[in-house]
C-alpha cells in the first residue's frame, strides 16, 4: 500500500515531462529575442573588457599578455589622475547643488498652485532636449565678449568686458560653468522623483505634527526629511554615477572642432575614449573602464546597504 | 492672530510664486534665445540689448539649413534608427519580461539576476570591447551596430515585468483554461493591458536614441550615417560663426523631441517617479 502510494507521483511527473519540456521550450522561446542579443552584445563585451585590461593591442598586432602593466602605468599616469580629479570635482558640484533645487522646487510644486502641470513641464524639459543644441546656444549666451550674460554683468557691475568670467573659455570657471549647465539640463527629472517622494507621505503625520505646534521648518525637518530618506538616497547614488559617467556635456561646451579637452576639463570618459579610439591603446583604455567600473561598483554596493538601511 | 496668520499666508505665497517663475523664466530664456536667433542675421545674433522679436525674420536661415548640411539626412537617420530600436526594445523586452513574471522555467531567477546585475554595469566601461566586436564583425559604420547596441536592454526587460507582476496570475490561468497559447495570452491580454508600460518604454527608448551622442560617435564617421546629435555637432565646428544658421538647425532638432514629450509626457512622468518609489 504504502509502495503504491510513492509510486504514483513518481509516474504522474513522467507523464508529465515531455509538457514540461514543451513548456520550457516555450519559456526559453519568449526569452531568447532578448536574451541572445543582449548576451552577444552586453554580455560578451563585459567579459572581454576584463580581459583587454590585462593585455597590450593596438587592434592589428597580436595581443601580448602584460598582467598588471596597464593597472601600474595608471598609477603614474598624472593625466589620467587630471580626468579622475576633474570627475570627482565635477560629482562633487553637481551632487548637492542638483539634490538641493530638484528638492526646493519639489516642494514649492508640492503646494496647491496655479499652472503647476504647466510647470513640472517646463523643469522637466531640459532633461530631454537635445543637449548639442542646448548646449551651443549656452555657449552663445555665457560667450565671453559678445554673450547676453557678460553684457548684462558689465552693465551692472561696471566692470570691464575683459575683466569678467570668461566661463566655458576660463579655466578657472570651467568646472563652474558645466556644473551649473549640468544642474539646469538635469533637475527637472530628480525633482519629478521627489514630487513622487513628497506625495507618498501620508498627510496625517503633518497633521498631527501641526496640532503639536511644529512650525514649518520644524515640520519640514521631523517630518519630509526623515519620510522621504529612501527617494533622497536614491537620487544621491543615480547623481553620482551618473557624474562618473560624464563624456557628453564636456565635449559639447567645452571641445572645438577636433573633440579635444584640455587638462581642466577632461574627465574619466573622455580619457577611455581618447585612449581607445585615437591613440588605439585598448588595453590600457579597458583598464581605465576598469577603474571606472569599480568606482561605479562600489556606489552601487552602498546603495545596497542603504536601501537595506532604509527600508521599504 | 488670525489676520498675521493669513498675512504669513500670503507672504509666503508670494514667495512661492516669485520664486517658481524666476525658476521658469531661467529654464525658458534659453529656449527663446534659441527661437529669437535662428530668425536673426548673423551680425544682429549678438546685438546688445537684444531684440526678442526680430524686426525682420530671417525665414531663410530655416531654407538654407537644409542645404549647407545634410539635415534632412542626419533626421532621417536618427528617426529610422529610433524608430527601429523603439520597437525592438518593446517587442523583445515585453516578450522576455513575460516569461520572467508568468512562466516557470529552470534558471529563471539566475538569469533576470544576470539581467538586474548589468544594469548597473556602465555602458562607458565596456564600450571598447563591443566596438572591437562589432568591427569584427564588420558592423563599424553601419546603422545596424547602433541598432543591435540600443535594441536588447536589461533595463526594458526590467520595467516591463515589474508591471507584469502586477497584473494577477488568474488572468492568465483563466486565458489558459479557455485554450489560448502563452503566444495568444502575452498577445491579446499582457500587451493590451500594459500600455501605460510600454509607453513609458516608447519614451524612454525613443528620447534616449533620438538624443545618443556616445555611440554615434564612435561608431558612425560616414557622414552620411550620422545622426541628428553629431551632425548638429560637425556643423557646429564647420562653421561656428553661423550663429543663425546654428540656432535654426537646433530648433529643428529639437522639435521631434518636443513633440513626442509633450505627447507622452504624463507616462515619461509616470516612468520617473516610478524609478524613484522603487529605490
Amino acid at each position: 500500500m504504502q509502495n503504491e502510494t510513492v509510486l504514483q507521483p513518481k509516474k504522474a511527473p513522467k507523464s508529465l515531462l515531455s509538457k514540461g519540456v514543451r513548456d520550457h521550450l516555450v519559456a526559453y522561446s519568449f526569452i531568447a529575442p532578448n536574451f541572445i542579443g543582449f548576451a552577444i552584445f552586453t554580455l560578451v563585451p563585459m567579459f572581454f573588457a576584463f580581459v583587454l585590461a590585462f593585455v597590450k593591442w593596438d587592434g592589428s598586432n597580436p595581443m601580448e599578455f602584460i598582467g598588471f602593466d596597464n593597472f601600474t602605468r595608471l598609477m603614474r599616469d598624472t593625466t589620467f589622475h587630471k580626468a579622475l580629479w576633474n570627475t570627482i570635482v565635477y560629482t562633487i558640484g553637481v551632487v548637492p547643488f542638483t539634490m538641493a533645487v530638484a528638492l526646493a522646487l519639489a516642494i514649492l510644486l508640492n503646494q496647491r498652485i496655479i499652472a503647476r502641470n504647466f510647470m513640472r513641464t517646463v523643469f522637466f524639459f531640459p532633461y530631454v532636449a537635445s543637449l548639442v543644441a542646448v548646449a551651443a546656444v549656452w555657449n552663445f549666451i555665457f560667450s565671453p565678449t559678445m554673450g547676453p550674460v557678460n553684457n548684462i554683468l558689465h552693465l551692472i557691475s561696471g566692470v570691464p568686458i575683459e575683466d569678467l568670467p570668461r566661463w566655458a573659455a576660463d579655466k578657472h570657471w570651467a568646472m563652474f560653468t558645466v556644473i551649473l549647465f549640468t544642474v539646469w539640463k538635469n533637475m527637472g527629472y530628480y525633482m519629478v522623483i521627489y514630487l513622487a517622494g513628497l506625495q507618498g507621505i501620508n498627510p496625517e503625520l503633518y497633521e498631527a505634527a501641526e496640532l503639536d505646534g511644529a512650525n514649518a521648518w520644524r515640520r519640514f525637518r521631523n517630518v519630509t526629511v526623515p519620510q522621504l530618506a529612501p527617494t533622497t538616497f536614491f537620487v544621491l547614488m543615480i547623481l553620482v554615477i551618473n557624474s562618473f559617467k560624464v563624456y557628453d556635456i564636456f565635449i559639447n561646451l567645452f571641445a572645438g572642432a577636433d573633440n579635444q579637452l584640455n587638462d581642466s576639463t577632461r574627465v574619466m570618459v573622455y580619457q577611455i575614449y581618447n585612449t581607445a579610439f585615437r591613440s588605439l591603446d585598448y588595453g590600457y583604455a579597458s583598464a581605465m573602464a576598469i577603474v571606472l567600473f569599480l568606482l561605479v561598483l562600489g556606489i552601487t554596493i552602498v546603495q545596497f546597504r542603504g536601501e537595506k538601511k532604509y527600508g521599504q | 492672530m488670525v489676520g498675521s496668520n493669513k498675512g504669513i499666508r500670503m507672504g509666503t505665497m508670494v514667495l512661492v510664486y516669485a520664486l517658481l517663475l524666476a525658476t521658469v523664466f531661467c529654464m525658458l530664456v534659453p529656449y527663446l534665445w534659441m527661437l529669437s536667433s535662428s530668425l536673426k542675421l548673423n551680425k544682429d545674433v549678438f546685438s546688445f540689448p537684444m531684440q526678442w522679436i526680430p524686426a525682420h525674420p530671417r525665414w531663410e536661415n530655416f531654407v538654407d539649413i537644409w542645404t549647407k548640411i545634410p539635415l534632412g539626412r542626419f533626421i532621417f537617420n536618427t528617426a529610422k534608427l529610433s524608430v527601429i530600436v523603439t520597437i525592438l526594445q518593446l517587442l523583445t523586452s515585453s516578450f522576455a519580461a513575460y516569461a520572467f513574471s508568468k512562466l516557470h522555467f529552470k534558471g529563471k531567477n539566475v538569469l533576470f539576476l544576470g539581467y538586474i546585475a548589468t544594469i548597473a554595469i556602465p555602458w562607458q566601461a565596456y564600450m571598447v570591447p563591443q566596438f572591437i566586436m562589432m568591427r569584427s564583425l564588420g558592423l563599424n559604420n553601419t546603422h545596424m551596430a547602433i541598432i543591435l547596441l540600443q535594441a536588447f536592454s536589461a533595463f526594458g526587460v526590467f520595467l516591463m515585468r515589474q508591471f507584469y507582476q502586477g497584473v494577477p496570475d488568474e488572468l492568465c490561468e483563466a486565458a489558459r483554461i479557455d485554450g489560448l497559447s502563452e503566444y495568444g495570452i502575452w498577445a491579446r491580454i499582457m500587451l493590451p493591458l500594459s500600455k501605460p508600460a510600454l509607453s513609458t518604454l516608447t519614451i524612454f527608448t525613443f528620447v534616449s536614441t533620438w538624443n545618443d551622442f556616445l555611440g554615434p560617435m564612435i561608431y558612425l564617421t560616414k557622414t552620411d550615417l550620422k545622426t541628428i546629435q553629431i551632425g548638429l555637432r560637425m556643423f557646429i565646428s564647420q562653421y561656428s560663426a553661423e550663429y543663425g544658421l546654428i540656432m535654426a538647425a537646433s530648433v529643428v532638432s529639437i522639435i521631434p523631441v518636443v513633440i513626442v514629450f509633450l505627447a507622452l509626457q504624463k507616462y515619461f512622468v509616470q516612468g520617473v517617479a516610478a524609478s524613484g518609489i522603487k529605490g
